[in-house]
């Protein structure tokens, strides 16, 4: 080593680099906190309210429908919040306003810039799902909750907004500044309707070619899942089926969205 | 070749940068290949080329940011491809494109960003203030960057960088763009880093900073480092020429340009297009401008006058406007590229 050598950087001094970034990130997410709500109950909320008070008020859909759709929104808003906490501006600072040159040049590994985004996303998306139980309260009086199928919901909860972090970091890195509007209407807008979260994924065998479309959806696992924590008594697919799809997902998407960040943050 | 071992005579510099190639995937050439060259704690280095020269790539791989294909690079003595972690803690960058935080105010931007390089808390405030007021943003310290002019992001950005006290800063075009005030106080406050032992790279293409701010420069074209020197040992070079720019009192032929060329120790003519002080064409009568002609001449150019103006007289001009010129950093550029830097 030469006579300038550097003060030894430990690991500690990476970890201290990692939770300022994560401080960063909630900071700005505290001081706009009316916004992230706005952001991420709006569309649940309405979907709750038109699907689950207005067409069972009017008898539109049948009694109980609610039930299978609660646990169907808290999969969908755990996901996408997830995916668009790190799409949206992932692409921006990649793209045009390059904020993330400042915590690229940070003294910690690049990957560790990766999953900070990644604990961001998934720390919004919890935040956003369990904001959403008193708020389903709210509107459709109560919500079906067991206490004995809470593991499996957390669990698959964690699961689910990973997979929505995975998907939001690749989507992050691949798509280009200008394209996009067009993850807005390719990805996320199919991705909301082939979820399972409006309908039990077993109910679709009438419709045999819908129910292999949404079996390629992770969501369709996590809304699954959900049904199989909050209503067992509604047919869905077996827990363990969920569980173990959504980890192969989960790995799947990391593995290519982190490979993803990489390539755009080092040429 | 990556790996390669550090001389020991090396020891003491700030930047070293060993025969560093980079190719692009997909590319037929290299964009920087083979470049060598170090710089010791307090120097300003420059980086002078056109667009496309390799600057940026370089600075770029010495940043971490650019993974090299060969060769070997250290900032402060540390490896940037092997430990790329503990040569960030050393460097700051000042790109040319603002990449401020626009979600937090310009002070929780210097703060965040000594957060990040492990600056204990109360520290952090003490030198954000320190440097908002040494940049005379402390007024403004509450606002977010989004409404910031060019000059206003520079000086933020040249203030961010600073938090963590690097000991080798980059700087990317710092003055282009700026208005002639901005310009004047960045390149003040540069001089003052310099003088507190910084070393400073910068990469432009601007031949009047680089030879005001960089003790050394390094003319780039290519991916090639073609001549490194001190601005003066540059020019100097090119020792015995000058330039000579005479303006007839009217319009010529191509036949006056070529006498003139033939003159003894003229090397070359060019025709100079008549354009404003900001290069605009100037506002003129229509119909053909007055002659206007440079000549690069050995020697001392002072003596090609009166020959210059016998030609022009024999072709029935009469020479209105003469300028003798010392070369610059511009005209050893050309000299060693046959091209001009814009």
């Amino acid at each position: 080593m030469s006579a300038v050598a550097a003060p030894a950087l430990e690991q500690g001094a990476q970890w201290r680099a990692f939770r300022a970034v994560l401080y960063r990130d909630l900071y700005v997410t505290w001081r706009e906190f009316p916004a992230f709500l706005a952001q991420v109950i709006l569309q649940p909320l309405f979907l709750l309210f038109v699907f689950g008070k207005v067409l069972g008020t009017l008898n539109y859909t049948q009694h109980g429908y609610t039930d299978l759709l609660f646990p169907g929104l808290l999969a969908l808003t755990a996901v996408l919040t997830a995916m668009q906490a790190l799409a949206f501006p992932l692409v921006a600072e990649f793209g045009w306003t390059k904020e993330i040159e400042d915590r690229l040049l940070a003294p910690m590994p690049t990957s560790y810039v990766a999953a900070e985004k990644v604990l961001f996303a998934v720390l919004r998306s919890l935040i956003a799902t369990l904001i959403m139980i008193p708020v389903g309260i709210l509107i459709l009086g109560s919500i079906p909750w067991r206490w004995e199928g809470f593991a499996l919901f957390l669990f698959a909860l964690v699961l689910g907004a990973l997979v929505g972090a995975g998907f939001g970091l690749l989507m992050g890195t691949l798509v280009r500044p200008e394209r996009i509007t067009l993850l807005f209407s390719l990805v996320f807008t199919p991705l909301l309707f082939t979820g399972c979260s409006q309908y039990p994924w077993p109910s679709l065998d009438k419709i045999r070619w819908f129910q292999v479309v949404t079996a390629c959806n992770p969501i369709t696992y996590v809304s699954e899942a959900f049904r199989g924590a909050m209503v067992p008594g509604v047919p869905h697919m077996p827990p363990w089926v969920c569980v173990v799809v959504l980890i192969v997902s989960v790995s799947g998407l990391l593995t290519v969205g982190i490979r993803g960040f990489y390539r755009r943050a080092i040429d | 070749m990556p790996g390669q071992v550090v001389p020991e005579e090396s020891a003491g510099l700030a930047v070293e940068v060993l025969e560093l190639v980079k190719r692009y995937p997909k590319s037929s050439v290299n964009a920087v290949d083979g470049v060598s060259f170090a710089a010791a704690a307090g120097e300003v280095f420059g980086l002078l080329g056109p667009n496309g020269a390799g600057k940026t790539t370089t600075v770029g791989m010495l940043t971490t940011r650019v993974r090299p294909t060969a060769g070997a690079a250290r900032i402060g003595g540390v490896d940037v491809v092997r430990d790329a972690v503990r040569a960030r803690a050393q460097l700051a960058v000042v790109p040319q494109q603002s990449n401020l935080d626009r979600s937090i105010s310009i002070r929780d931007n210097l703060i965040f960003h000594a957060a990040y390089h492990g600056v204990p808390a109360r520290e952090r405030e003490r030198r954000a203030d320190e440097l908002l007021d040494q940049f005379g943003l402390l007024d403004r310290s509450r606002d977010k960057p989004d409404f910031f002019s060019g000059g206003q992001s520079q000086r933020v950005m040249i203030a961010r960088a600073l938090m963590h006290a690097p000991r080798v800063l980059f700087l990317d075009e710092p003055t282009t763009g700026l208005d002639p005030a901005a310009r004047l106080f960045v390149w003040d406050r540069l001089r003052e880093l310099r003088d507190s032992n910084v070393t400073l790279i910068l990469t432009t293409h601007d031949m009047d900073e680089a030879a005001l701010l960089a003790d050394r420069v390094g003319i780039m074209d290519h991916g090639h480092l073609l001549a490194l020197d001190t601005p003066d040992a540059l020019i100097s070079s090119l020792e015995g020429e000058g330039t000579l720019e005479l303006t007839a009192d009217q319009a010529a032929d191509g036949a006056v340009v070529d006498a003139l060329g033939g003159m003894p120790r003229v090397e070359k003519v060019e025709t100079v297009q008549v354009t404003g002080g900001n290069g605009a064409p100037e506002a003129r009568p229509p119909g053909p401008q007055p002659l206007r002609v440079r000549l690069y001449v050995t020697g001392d150019a002072a003596l090609s006058v009166a020959p210059a103006a016998a030609v022009l007289a024999e072709h029935g001009l009469a020479l209105q406007d003469v300028k003798l010129g010392a070369p610059t950093l511009e005209d050893v550029f050309i000299h060693l590229t046959g091209r001009t830097l814009r």
